[in-house]
């Protein structure tokens, strides 16, 4: 390869894999509180709660139609001027998360309208209550089949996290900048940085389309 | 706090071409690219396959920002000169959605009736009227949806190329941000939204125009808005 310094390369390695570290948690945060608010979305959006019903629906329209990065600005910037600091991480969470929750919530919805009507009517044969109709009965069938789905979410979160460099989140793509602006040297620094996405997210995806083959696409 | 609405929405607007022309350069690159590599993804040579594969399952595993840096710092160190930062982030866009668009050409022309296929054998038709008069045409139909997806997917992604100073929206609003005060802030970013949505919203009435015309030619109705694939983030 064209002017490849191997010992730049294993110098900058730690650093690099110091920032896929914080990579890695923004993206395991930002699905957690995606998978839990994608669910109330859901939840919200199938019982037709009035007036939050409504609201779901725009917030989520409008969220997954607009950009991550101007989101992200929108929490990092605007939230400290009413008293809200948040460090960058936190904001960059908060703005992972409340974006795919849109698409969780999505993927749930889809899982939910696949469990039999059978199983709804049974429900209410039992006279189960509103609770346990959710968390006895629709839910424990419909979370196994959405999980590649929601797989794919955490996939696609994990390769959009290097954009919260722009709210000064030191991730890896914004380490690899910094260790080009001390050393003037680009190529490894950016090359690696491109592999260690590969490296984490191409077998992601190979273990979630083997999951797609067990459980069948929704 | 809206002394200086009219300033915020010029400001913001007169970002507009230049987003309007990285989403349509975009489309087009991805368009391209996502029926030559689709297409390759089906074809009878394992070298051919093998070539489309590896760039559909490179630029879907590395990070669209890591591509767009790429291109934009580390191609000028090697090859001696740099792109228009413009001509670089279509680039980018195109080659990144280009890939998942791949899939979606090679999933629709694998979905047509096998029947259409022997048909075509049937009446020796040559492999390219097979393809081009007889599959394609149904696998478009099919198609559609899911490109309106990856485009507006795509729409999203310019905001991206104003880390690499593209002047379009979202530079326009970051230039803005330092100077003014709390409620103003606010609005900056929500117009931000608005104009992106009504891109969107522009986006989508396009498709379904070209989807009602596609279904028409092959004598479908359009896929109801029930059936449509709702996408996780990107298809995948």
């Amino acid at each position: 390869m064209i002017d490849w310094d191997w010992d730049y390369a294993i110098r900058i390695l730690p650093a690099l894999l110091g920032g896929l570290r914080v990579t890695v948690l923004a993206t395991l945060l930002g699905s957690v509180l995606a998978f839990a608010l994608g669910l109330v979305f859901a939840v919200v959006r199938r019982n037709r709660v009035p007036v939050l019903n409504q609201l779901v629906w725009g917030f989520v329209e409008l969220w997954r139609s607009t950009p991550l990065l101007v989101q992200a600005y929108l929490i990092f910037f605007v939230l400290p001027d009413v008293g809200v600091t948040l460090s960058p991480l936190t904001a960059g969470v908060l703005a992972l998360g409340l974006h795919y929750a849109c698409y969780t919530s999505e993927v749930y919805r889809a899982g939910i309208d696949a469990v039999p009507q059978g199983q709804w009517e049974a429900a209410t044969a039992l006279s189960l209550p509103t609770s346990r109709v959710w968390l006895g009965v629709v839910l424990p069938q419909a979370i196994p089949r959405v999980l590649p789905a929601l797989g794919n979410n955490v996939i696609s979160m994990f390769k959009e996290v290097p954009l919260l460099l722009a709210i000064t989140v030191v991730e890896v793509v914004a380490t690899a900048r910094q260790i080009t602006a001390g050393s003037f040297r680009p190529v490894e620094p950016f090359t690696m940085a491109g592999i260690l996405f590969l490296l984490i997210s191409y077998p992601a995806a190979i273990l979630i389309r083997r999951l797609e083959r067990r459980v069948g696409v929704l | 706090m809206f002394d200086n609405i009219g300033l915020i929405v010029s400001r913001l607007l007169s970002g507009v071409p230049a987003t309007v022309s990285a989403a349509v350069g975009g489309i087009a690159v991805t368009i391209l690219l996502s029926f030559a590599a689709g297409l390759a993804l089906l074809a009878r040579s394992r070298w051919v396959r093998g070539v489309a594969r590896t760039y559909v399952e490179f630029f879907r595993g590395t990070s669209e920002v890591v591509q767009l840096f790429w291109i934009f710092f580390v191609l000028p160190a090697l090859v001696g000169f740099q792109i228009v930062p413009l001509g670089a982030g279509i680039l980018v866009l195109g080659l990144n959605h280009g890939a998942y668009g791949a899939e979606i050409v090679r999933g629709a022309v694998g979905s047509v009736p096998r029947q259409q296929y022997e048909g075509c054998v049937a009446l020796s038709m040559s492999p390219a009227q097979r393809m081009f008069r007889v599959l394609l045409p149904q696998a478009v139909v099919e198609m559609l949806p899911s490109f309106n997806n990856l485009f507006i997917q795509l729409l999203k992604s310019t905001a991206l190329l104003s880390l690499v100073t593209v002047q379009e929206v979202a530079f326009q609003g970051q230039v803005l941000v330092p100077n003014l005060g709390v409620g103003e802030k606010l609005t900056i970013y929500l117009v931000e939204l608005v104009i992106y949505l009504v891109l969107a919203v522009l986006i989508t009435f396009t498709m379904r125009r070209i989807e009602g015309w596609a279904s028409a030619r092959v004598g479908r109705a359009p896929t109801p808005r029930a059936r449509r694939p709702v996408l996780p983030g990107k298809p995948s």
